[in-house]
């Protein structure tokens, strides 16, 4: 009965709507494997309760013909949405108690539509994090391990992770500087970072406001476009939510890609480049070229500052972001003598290592006398890493890259943990795109000779999700990618 | 205007005085979330997710607020700025739910301006506003429910602000007592801002600097953070100043430093050094992107201006023939200065100017009433005039009509009619009488007659008593003369 | 532009973030190897460029002068890890 499972969201509507098995016999299933696969470390909090009497729910509506575009399916929303009475975390001690009183926009679209939350996701600390190592509640482990327990990316590696291991239909992420697409890419998943302003921040615990955006992981490329569908759209309680039209996005799917112009950036092929990756990259190219597709080098010229500029505007935000959790309105409380102490108290103890070191750069880099030279200097930086996209796209309709420059590595790897730029680096494909705002995808392309996924990026121009999806599934069809 | 020296034993120093205003805007939603702004509810129940701070929430801002900003930087004669920007303010605050403020700080909403400002010489001065933006409040907490603990209200965090700050311009504590008068007023009479001190709808931070009188520079300025009236704001510059003059005079320095001011004793104590100021690191507010008005827009806001203070005032003193100082109190207040007009219309503009300044004042004083309280009302009031440029009665009978109208609220016309006050101005009427005080008083006429010419007088007021007060003096004058010099 | 560990102090408080006397040291040498990284962004001379603030160019929205929320008390101190009489209650603000 377990294999029920493996099918995408899109395969388990159809069986729904044919009534070839029930939303009830479909979550428990899913919460079958969230217990067997509990090891994986991939949800914070399960609610297997709440989600079969949605799936209740969802099976009558079915009966009375009133089912919706998710009707049933088991979602995992990772555990920085917050969500109406179910504990939100942002996988940190300092929220660890936290039972939000209202729900996120975009949960509250994929309930809308029908959706059963099976439970929240683990995540790096408050998303900030490539490795899902920063959890307080501990690292995810990649279910594409074998020897070595490896990591599934960050920051949405319980979302990954999960997707993975089947332990959901498919689950949302957010993306900050490829924390949807790293960790998609690592487990074999697929995801897109939609552009900014097209999914609602609303009720999303921020980390770097002017970069964060939601989107789904799911086991493949329909999957993806039929759940950016419900989850998109604009809120007017976001004021940078855009209002533009969301387009049925699966109906992209099937759309000819002869004569588009996909741009791979010179840039991206640095020296040293991993050659499996680059294989894959070319080969990517070629069977996009094969069905017609026009494949050319482009140049995004200041790609090398993307990293830097990004480490300067993310902490930044965040150490602003993250000055509310100060134990006075809710979440962890240490006590004090005076209210200083306890913020102090409160906020060592409450935060990680990473968190806190991230709060510090933030709060430099905004500080008297060094703003203009860091702050302002990277949103200076910004405007030239955006402008680069803008001409880019003058020249082709898509941007292909690698998603990442690695597989998954092992969990507690020194290199990276001595030294946080190690870790920072592996963002270098992905955070790019999130300095301009722009829509990105992942999605597996094959495995490398260690037998780990490789995943490749496809970047459209702002709100054209629709011309990646199309690309994106050729990819799919011709890489035939088999999943776990 | 007389100029404002401190004199001391060893030398003449002047004040310089700059003052930063926050006055709450009035709207019926916070600036950036939908809950109420109303003051004075039960604890945290105008508070929204957004007011509170909670994780994931976000702003929204409110167009009333900026509206309202837009007038009130029109009223301050300033610029509009099509570009604005919002900001995020950095401290730790109990008060403050996300321990960040959002307010605008490169690109505010109103540029420069300025205000004119009335001084008690008649003389005028003109204070230059060197900026306003749009802000959120903080919440407040309560301190006196507990020996161990404070208890956080947050239905005030969120509410709109607009902090008005003036260039160093001040040179006396009139000056700045003046200028807070009449951006109270401009501010009342937008609706922006009800400015009441008090209740800190209007809160006022003071930056006190003193200098060698004649000289040109700035020296070390010392802040007095919401001093809440304009008598304690007028105390502080003056007190703070001696105590600048009094350390520099004994070869001391003024360090730069946040003081607080004490209504209960008038002088100022130090709250925060400068080695400890904070490091607000402001930065554009990622969840709000820039503000653009369009030309449009405020045109359409400037249309909607009505006259202000200054302008009323013009026109009083140079349509209506009042007084700088009469046209100046009467327009202090919108109310005030609509009910004058209303009571002027067709009537003698200064004669009820006087009546206003005088008894209607001293009437509602008494009473304790607001002139939208009044008993009497504009039109009774312009009828009263009306009733004594017409000579129907005179000015004394007039007075006690007025009694009775704030009694009654009865009309003028009626009561005059009702008591038979109508002045008497027919001669043989009134000739009747005098020749009755004449004949009644045998010994003052022979008096009279005699060089005491001054007795005319006496029996000008014996006449007026007989005809209870409603024989027209002017006649009774004359005819008094007229029959004892004959 | 290194940083000495006075800085570090003074950061570590303006971010309500105790760093132990033994941590200084070795935070200080972190923060500047991230910041010396950081300083390849002067490789690119920015003078003449305009700072990106708000990355979809969206014209602020403003919404109508309305009360939509509040009157829900109980949901705002739900969370509270101290509340009484209907505030949140912290240790004794002195200033």
């Amino acid at each position: 009965m377990n294999d029920i499972t493996k099918l995408t969201v899109c395969e388990t509507l159809d069986a729904l709507k044919s009534k070839k098995f029930s939303s009830v016999e479909l979550t428990k299933s899913y919460l079958e494997n969230m217990e067997k696969g509990r090891h994986y470390n991939a949800y914070i909090t399960e609610c297997a309760d709440k989600a079969l009497k949605q799936a209740e729910m969802a099976d009558r509506n079915y009966q009375s013909g009133n089912n919706r575009l998710l009707e049933g399916i088991p979602l995992g929303i990772k555990d920085l949405f917050c969500t109406k009475d179910i504990r939100t975390t942002a996988a940190s001690h300092i929220l660890d108690n936290f039972v939000p009183t209202y729900e996120s926009t975009v949960t509250q679209n994929l309930l809308n539509d029908g959706a059963v939350f099976l439970g929240k996701l683990n995540l790096d600390e408050f998303a900030m994090g490539g490795s899902n190592e920063t959890s307080y509640f501990g690292p995810v482990i990649n279910p594409w391990s074998k020897d070595k327990d490896l990591v599934p990316g960050g920051s949405s590696g319980g979302s990954a992770a999960a997707v993975a291991a089947n332990m959901c239909a498919a689950a949302t992420g957010t993306d900050t500087g490829g924390s949807i697409r790293e960790p998609a890419a690592f487990c074999g998943c697929t995801g897109i970072k939609p552009t900014y302003g097209r999914c609602s921040r609303y009720g999303i615990v921020a980390f770097a406001s002017s970069l964060d955006q939601a989107g789904p992981i799911a086991k493949d490329v329909k999957d993806c476009a039929l759940l950016l569908q419900s989850m998109a759209g604009f809120d007017e309680k976001d004021s940078t939510s855009c209002d533009i039209a969301v387009p049925n996005y699966v109906d992209f799917l099937n759309k000819d890609i002869k004569g588009l112009t996909i741009g791979l950036p010179k840039e991206y092929r640095p020296q040293g480049l991993n050659e499996e990756v680059a294989s894959y990259w070319d080969k990517a190219a070629e069977y996009l070229k094969a069905r017609g597709a026009i494949v050319k080098e482009i140049s995004l010229p200041h790609t090398k500052y993307a990293l830097a500029t990004y480490y300067v505007l993310a902490p930044a935000e965040a150490s602003s972001n993250l000055a509310r959790y100060d134990g006075i309105r809710y979440g962890f409380r240490a006590e004090g003598k005076n209210l200083d102490e306890l913020y102090i108290n409160t906020r060592t103890l409450g935060f990680g290592k990473e968190v806190k070191r991230r709060i510090m750069i933030g709060t430099y880099v905004l500080s008297a006398g060094y703003y203009d030279a860091y702050y302002l200097k990277a949103q200076k930086m910004r405007r030239l890493i955006h402008n680069d996209f803008m001409e880019a796209f003058k020249q082709c309709d898509i941007i292909l890259t690698p998603t990442s420059p690695i597989t998954a590595f092992p969990i507690g790897d020194e290199s990276m943990l001595d030294n946080p730029i190690n870790m920072y680096l592996n963002d270098v494909f992905t955070v790019s795109i999130n300095l301009a705002g722009l829509p990105a995808l992942s999605l597996p392309i094959g495995l490398s000779q260690n037998g780990l996924p490789l995943g490749m990026q496809l970047i459209g121009k702002p709100f054209d999700e629709a011309t990646i999806f199309s690309v994106a599934a050729k990819i799919e069809e011709d890489a035939k990618f088999e999943r776990k | 205007m007389a100029e404002y020296i401190i004199e001391t034993a060893k030398g003449k120093w002047e004040v310089v005085v700059g003052l930063e205003i926050h006055c709450q805007i009035i709207s019926k939603s916070k600036i950036f979330s939908g809950a109420s702004t109303e003051f004075g509810d039960e604890p945290n129940t105008n508070v929204s997710f957004v007011d509170a701070g909670m994780p994931g929430m976000l702003p929204t801002l409110n167009k009333e607020c900026v509206h309202q900003a837009i007038k009130t930087g029109l009223g301050l004669n300033a610029k509009i700025n099509k570009y604005s920007e919002f900001s995020r303010k950095n401290y730790f605050y109990a008060d403050m739910p996300t321990d960040y403020q959002i307010t605008q700080f490169r690109y505010p909403i109103v540029g420069e301006g300025n205000i004119c400002v009335d001084l008690s010489d008649g003389s005028t001065k003109n204070i230059g506003i060197e900026r306003m933006h749009i802000e959120q409040d903080a919440g407040k907490s309560i301190h006196d429910l507990s020996p161990t603990k404070s208890f956080i209200d947050l239905n005030r965090a969120g509410v709109g602000l607009m902090e008005i700050v003036t260039k160093p311009d001040f040179r006396s504590p009139e000056e700045a007592g003046a200028f807070l008068r009449k951006l109270r007023s401009i501010l009342r009479y937008l609706g922006t801002c009800d400015g009441n001190m008090d209740e800190g709808s209007m809160r006022c931070d003071v930056n006190v600097s003193v200098r060698p009188y004649g000289s040109n520079e700035f020296r070390t300025r010392c802040e007095m953070k919401n001093v809440n009236s304009v008598k304690f704001v007028m105390q502080a510059i003056e007190n703070e100043a001696k105590r600048h003059i009094e350390v520099y005079e004994n070869g001391g320095t003024v360090e730069q430093e946040t003081r607080q001011f004490d209504p209960s004793t008038g002088l100022t104590k130090v709250m925060r050094k400068k080695e400890f100021a904070h490091d607000y690191r402001y930065f554009p507010e990622p969840d709000l992107p820039p503000l653009i008005l369009t030309d449009e827009y405020i045109d359409s806001v400037k249309n909607e201006m009505i006259e202000l203070p200054d302008a009323k005032k013009q026109r009083f003193i140079e349509k209506l023939g009042l007084t700088a100082y009469d046209a100046m109190v009467l327009c202090e207040n919108k109310e005030v200065a609509d009910f004058f007009e209303k009571a002027a219309a067709g009537h003698d503009a200064k004669k009820v100017a006087n009546w206003m300044m005088s008894d209607f004042f001293a009437m509602l004083n008494k009473k304790h009433l607001e002139i939208s309280q009044s008993p009497v009302s504009a039109e009774n009031l312009g009828a009263l005039v009306e009733l004594i440029s017409k000579e129907v009665i005179s000015g004394k009978i007039a007075k006690d009509v007025f009694e009775i109208m704030s009694e009654t609220g009865e009309n003028p016309e009626k009561i005059v009619e009702e008591k038979g006050l109508k002045q008497v101005t027919d001669t043989s009427a009134i000739e009747a009488i005098i020749e009755k005080v004449i004949a009644d008083n045998p010994d003052n006429v022979a008096a009279y007659k005699n060089g005491k010419t001054n007795l005319a007088g006496w029996f000008v007021g014996q006449t007026l008593k007989l005809s209870q007060g409603k024989a027209n003096p002017q006649i009774v004058n004359k005819l008094v003369k007229e029959k004892l010099d004959n | 532009m290194a940083i000495d560990n006075e800085t570090v102090k003074r950061v570590a408080f303006l971010s309500r973030l105790k760093v132990e006397d033994d941590k200084i040291e070795p935070t200080k040498e972190e923060f500047n190897k991230i910041l010396q990284w950081i300083e390849e962004l002067n490789e690119i001379n920015t003078d003449e460029v305009e700072p990106l603030i708000s990355v979809n160019n969206v014209n602020l929205r403003m919404r109508n002068d309305e009360i939509t929320t509040g009157n829900c008390r109980e949901d705002i101190l739900k969370n509270a890890p101290s509340a009484e009489y209907d505030y949140f209650a912290v240790p004794k603000v002195v200033e």
